[in-house]
């Protein structure tokens, strides 16, 4: 249960279980994560969300947001 | 600038060697043999941010994106919805509409799934990428590709990491005569014979990871690589002799000095 006036919302974030206080837009989830939206993609919902749209997607209870970035390979 | 380019998709490179970003000992290692090789591509994949483990080393400050052009892969894809997924996430992440195609169809092996690739590859052609399609040394697969629009087709020599070198050079011969677009022999090669072999065949390039990232020395083996890759092309291009099943002389037949006799008598000097 949360704490009083305030609704904690479950998404599932690159494959695990990530609190949210409320509905929060892309270029706020990556600015809480710490992440620069200039070397990552991301899905919201299986949708890939273009950059330009981080600030107008809005994350929501139940969602799945995937980040990914490059890493090594062939 | 370079007499005998290679052009994918429109787009020239003056390297005809392609090189992997993975299981190098370091970034730093990496760099340099990216250096060695002469490459201007390089394939990356696309994977999660680690959410735990931030560490601010990122695999593209290794990279000189002035000389080099980012290629992403869907490697570790086993079906064409996700390999979909993964080209559209590389192209957000790296802005370029270019995507190394691989729909794995089996674990042990790598080898592709054709019917899946081919599949992904319609799809992602009609979404404006440019795709090229690591598959099998299948003559026929290749022309598939190629008629669903792939900007150029990359034959495997053997499997990803075998070092096995080209399995089935009739087939890679057989498939750069027929095709239109060019071919990159891509998977297999584990030494610098290998990538020349590739490239007297007639391939169009060569693209590689293990054989460099897991030589004992790397950076040694890039420039073995980048030297090989353009002998065997200049080998090609210079019309090689045919093989004959017996000899033929190099020295001229007239003008020898008279042999010794061998009959009894004949005086062998003074």
């Amino acid at each position: 249960m949360s704490s009083w006036g305030k609704i904690s919302l479950t998404i599932r974030l690159n494959g695990e279980p990530y609190e949210i206080a409320g509905p929060v837009t892309i270029s706020a989830l990556l600015a809480q994560l710490n992440i620069d939206p200039r070397i990552v993609a991301v899905e919201h919902n299986i949708n890939v969300i273009k950059r330009q749209q981080y600030d107008e997607t809005v994350v929501n209870d139940g969602d799945e947001v995937e980040i990914v970035r490059f890493v090594g390979g062939g | 600038m370079h007499s005998d380019p290679l052009v994918i998709a429109g787009r020239t490179f003056n390297s005809r060697l392609v090189v992997g970003t993975g299981k190098y000992p370091s970034h730093t290692v990496m760099a340099d043999a990216h250096r060695a090789s002469g490459t201007e591509m390089v394939t990356v994949a696309v994977r999660r941010v680690n959410l735990t483990d931030r560490s601010k080393e990122s695999l593209i400050d290794y990279i000189d994106r002035e000389k080099i052009f980012i290629l992403p892969n869907t490697a570790g894809c086993y079906t064409a919805e996700d390999a979909i997924r993964t080209a559209r996430l590389g192209r957000e992440v790296g802005l370029s509409h270019w995507v190394k195609l691989e729909v794995i169809g089996d674990e042990k092996t790598l080898f592709p799934d054709n019917v899946a690739l081919l599949e992904a590859t319609r799809v992602l052609v009609g979404e404006g990428f440019v795709v090229l399609p690591y598959t099998n040394d299948d003559p026929v697969i290749c022309r598939k590709l190629e008629e669903a629009g792939a900007a150029a087709v990359m034959p495997l020599g053997a499997p990803i990491g075998s070092g096995l070198g080209i399995q089935n050079p009739n087939n890679i011969r057989i498939i750069k005569e027929q095709s239109r677009v060019p071919v990159i022999v891509d998977a297999g090669v584990g030494t610098a014979s290998d990538a020349a072999i590739a490239m007297e065949l007639g391939a169009d390039g060569v693209l590689m990871n293990t054989a460099i990232a897991l030589a004992n020395d790397p950076v040694a083996m890039a420039t073995a690589m980048k030297l090989a890759i353009e002998g065997g092309r200049l080998a090609y291009r210079a019309g090689r002799i045919p093989k004959r099943e017996f000899a033929s002389a190099s020295s001229p037949g007239e003008g020898r000095i008279a042999p010794v006799a061998a009959a009894a008598g004949g005086r062998a000097g003074a």
